[in-house]
């Protein structure tokens, strides 16, 4: 170290004519700085250039080529990328990264949804929904979220019928310990068509609203945005299903051997493992929610008020907005750690992305390229919801003055 | 989650550890530590299962139990590791563990692409199938479209996948890591079927189901399962410690020594004995143990029929291919001169 900064210091000090010496801070902090890195390195290397010598001695195997081998194991859930026994480990992979995104997704949208209502409950002026509330989120974020998990499973198992004596709270919906089965439309061309029109009725939704508040600025008079966009978006589908000749067979579940067929379906794992993860989540971002609104300066309110709009839409239009800010940065962190928590499915077998890797580790041997793939996967969906967030706070802090 | 963390810890020993198997022998190093660091299984009845006093008992133990009567002349000079599916090879490939007796079965790929070697057969298992009697299932080729509880990460997994595509027939995986969890999920009618080794569904009935006549094993038995003790390549010597412990066992039935008469019978005339017990030849010498490293073996732990009968018998375990060649079953030891 010392040598390092001596030298450079010649070398700078007969440029610039400043004499640089160890006890320039600049220096010492750059020495310092390089030394760090260096280290970093070599740890690396050696952790590196001793694994693959290791494995090399003990003849194992390594590298990305199992990923094309034939898999054969099967999966429970394959609703989104269809898969067999017979497909290779890499589909697996996929299989079990797009289990995850569902359930990720879901959860974020869900959890989002019940912690700000929970969270706008806990400021509530009644005394009853305030306090449950808060005894809402106190209990649920206190217990850990792998005891939820199997508290949710073992409801959903335990308590519901096989399916022989299936449950059927409404006509062709059955509850069972095998999951939710619920009729759904049998799917025809026409339905095709719906989505298309319904894609378009949500541009139109949009280009009303946008025309609208231009309206509401202009002559300072409101049109109908409610009742205008929901018949943009459900008048189009519905005159397309008209149309179309009103299709209206449905895939109605039916008992056949072991289980119900037909029909749409909702696992008992993938159950217990969103609603674990959307109630738990829930309370943190409930919490978040509250310190948000309560980060607004309490006369934001009264001049709400003094300019005679009602709680609900002062709550909506001047204090959620400001709380936004405040809201945003933290609630990343959940959204995240809603993602990497999903990983804990393997205990109650839901097959996501840990669960299929964990599998393909033991039937391949390839634990550190398996480990490598679930790390870098989680870093990259998680860096996207960063980067996804990061931009939506950027946006909503440029109203700051 | 917690596999994951001790998958990537293992891995992160196989990084940090420098090569010892060019340094010191498996032997050496076993000696010096003082005792043999053995991964059996986390709990299943009759192979690996800590009693009600915390003693762990069964045959994958009898085996640790055996190798460490062999290096040391001192049975309990061993220490358990309990192991999940998922952690067991790396936990050996690391060196976490000297030997694993973990109702392992014993394939081409585990053999050869993991960098372990088979040290030989303690069990010839099968995969079956259970369900509740109730159902009604009276064979496997009965289960199109049934939902099954499997263990992942085990050769269970894919003989499953296999028999039911052989036999055009569609089933409903449900994977859950924990056997426990796996057991509750079956009890709890979350699944038809649960499927494992024969042995293991023998061992789950007789001390878990609320009720062993409720439940059937299927008469399909559709894998082959040998199971048997394992080590890591790079080191022979300790290889062939294990496997002739292993084979030890075995010859011991069969030349009719058990720990009860092998004291008495030491003396025989007859030139097997005389050879087993160390009293001639330099088999130990040649191992690298005792002599009398086969005579410690069944002194402190038993021959096979002893194992057998003390830990798998009591739960309904018939010795069926598991017998000797002599009386019609598999148990075949190379002769030991």
């Amino acid at each position: 170290m010392r040598r390092r900064s001596g030298s450079a210091g010649v070398g700078g000090g007969a440029a610039s004519r400043v004499r640089l010496s160890t006890g320039d801070p600049r220096l010492r902090a750059l020495a310092y700085q390089a030394a760090a890195l260096a280290a970093v390195i070599f740890v690396g290397w050696y952790l590196i250039s001793n694994t693959l010598a290791n494995l090399e001695a003990r003849r194992i195997a390594s590298g990305l080529g199992f990923l094309g081998r034939e898999a054969g194991f099967a999966i429970g859930e394959t609703s989104l990328v269809p898969y067999s026994a017979a497909d290779t480990y890499l589909r697996a992979i996929v299989v079990g990264l797009a289990n995850t995104f569902r359930v990720a997704l879901i959860g974020i949208v869900a959890a989002t949804v019940l912690g700000t209502l929970v969270g706008l409950a806990r400021l509530s002026r009644n005394w009853l929904v305030a306090k449950l509330a808060a005894g809402y989120v106190e209990f649920v974020r206190n217990v850990p979220l792998l005891v939820q998990l199997f508290f949710w499973y073992a409801v959903i198992t335990e308590n519901l019928p096989v399916p022989r004596e299936a449950v059927e709270p409404l006509p062709g919906v059955f509850l069972v310990n095998r999951g939710i089965f619920f009729p759904v439309p049998a799917w025809s061309a026409v339905h095709g068509w719906m989505l298309a029109a319904f894609a378009g009725g949500v541009f139109a939704a949009v280009a009303y609203a946008w025309w609208a508040r231009r309206r509401q600025a202009r002559t300072g008079r409101r049109p109908p945005v409610l009742a205008g966009a929901a018949a943009l978006l459900l008048l189009p589908p519905a005159i397309v299903w008209l149309a179309g000749g009103a299709p209206a067979r449905l895939s109605v579940p039916e008992l056949a051997g072991f289980n119900f067929a037909g029909g749409a379906h909702l696992s008992p794992e993938f159950a217990a493992l969103a609603a674990g993860l959307i109630v738990y989540t829930a309370s943190f971002i409930a919490e978040i929610v509250r310190a948000g609104v309560l980060s607004v300066h309490h006369g934001q309110f009264e001049a709400a008020s003094a300019l005679g709009l009602r709680r609900g839409l002062a709550l909506r239009l001047v204090v959620l907005p400001q709380a936004l800010r405040a809201i945003v940065p933290p609630i990343t962190s959940q959204y995240l750690n809603l993602t990497k928590n999903s990983s804990l499915a393997v205990a109650i077998g839901y097959p996501d992305l840990v669960s299929i890797a964990n599998t393909t580790i033991n039937q391949t041997g390839q634990a550190i390229e398996g480990i490598a793939i679930i790390m870098a996967v989680y870093l990259t969906i998680s860096l996207a919801i960063s980067a996804l967030m990061n931009w939506y706070n950027a946006r909503i802090a440029l109203t700051e003055r | 989650m917690r596999t994951i963390m001790l998958a990537a810890a293992a891995s992160l020993a196989l990084a940090a550890a420098p090569d010892r198997a060019a340094a010191q022998t498996m032997l050496a190093a076993v000696k010096a530590k003082g005792y043999v660091q053995c991964g059996v299984n986390t709990g299943l009845a009759g192979f690996s299962q800590p009693d009600s006093r915390g003693q762990w008992k069964g045959i994958d133990v009898d085996l640790c139990r055996a190798v460490a009567a062999a290096v040391f002349g001192d049975a309990s000079k061993v220490r358990f590791t309990p192991l999940t599916a998922q952690q067991r090879f790396t936990a050996l490939q690391s060196g976490e563990v000297d030997v694993l007796s973990r109702n392992t079965t014993w394939t081409a790929t585990r053999d050869s692409s993991l960098g372990l070697n088979f040290a030989g057969v303690i069990y010839y298992d099968g995969q079956g199938f259970m369900v509740p009697r109730k159902l009604g299932v009276k064979s496997a080729k009965q289960l199109n479209g049934a939902t099954v509880c499997v263990q992942p990460g085990t050769t269970t997994e894919l003989n499953l996948a296999d028999y039911f595509r052989a036999n055009g027939m569609t089933f409903k995986p449900v994977v859950i890591e924990k056997l426990e969890e796996v057991l509750n999920a079956y009890f709890a009618g979350r699944c038809d079927v649960y499927t494992t080794d024969v042995s293991g569904l023998v061992a789950v009935r007789a001390s878990r189901a609320p009720n062993p006549a409720d439940h059937v094993i299927l008469p399909e038995v559709i894998s082959k399962e040998p199971l048997g003790p394992v080590v890591r390549h790079g080191d022979d010597q300790w290889f062939d410690i294990v496997k002739w412990t292993l084979f030890a066992l075995l010859e011991a039935e069969e030349l009719g020594l058990s720990s009860k008469t092998i004291e008495q019978n030491a003396s025989s005339a007859n030139p097997s004995i005389q050879r087993f017990v160390g009293a001639t030849g330099d088999i130990g010498k040649m191992l690298g143990l005792d002599n009398r490293w086969a005579f410690n073996v069944v002194r402190l732990v038993g021959n096979y029929g002893e194992i057998f009968d003390a830990n798998l018998k009591p739960l309904g375990f018939d010795r069926g291919i598991n017998n000797l060649w002599t009386n019609g079953g598999l148990m075949y030891a190379p002769p030991i001169r």
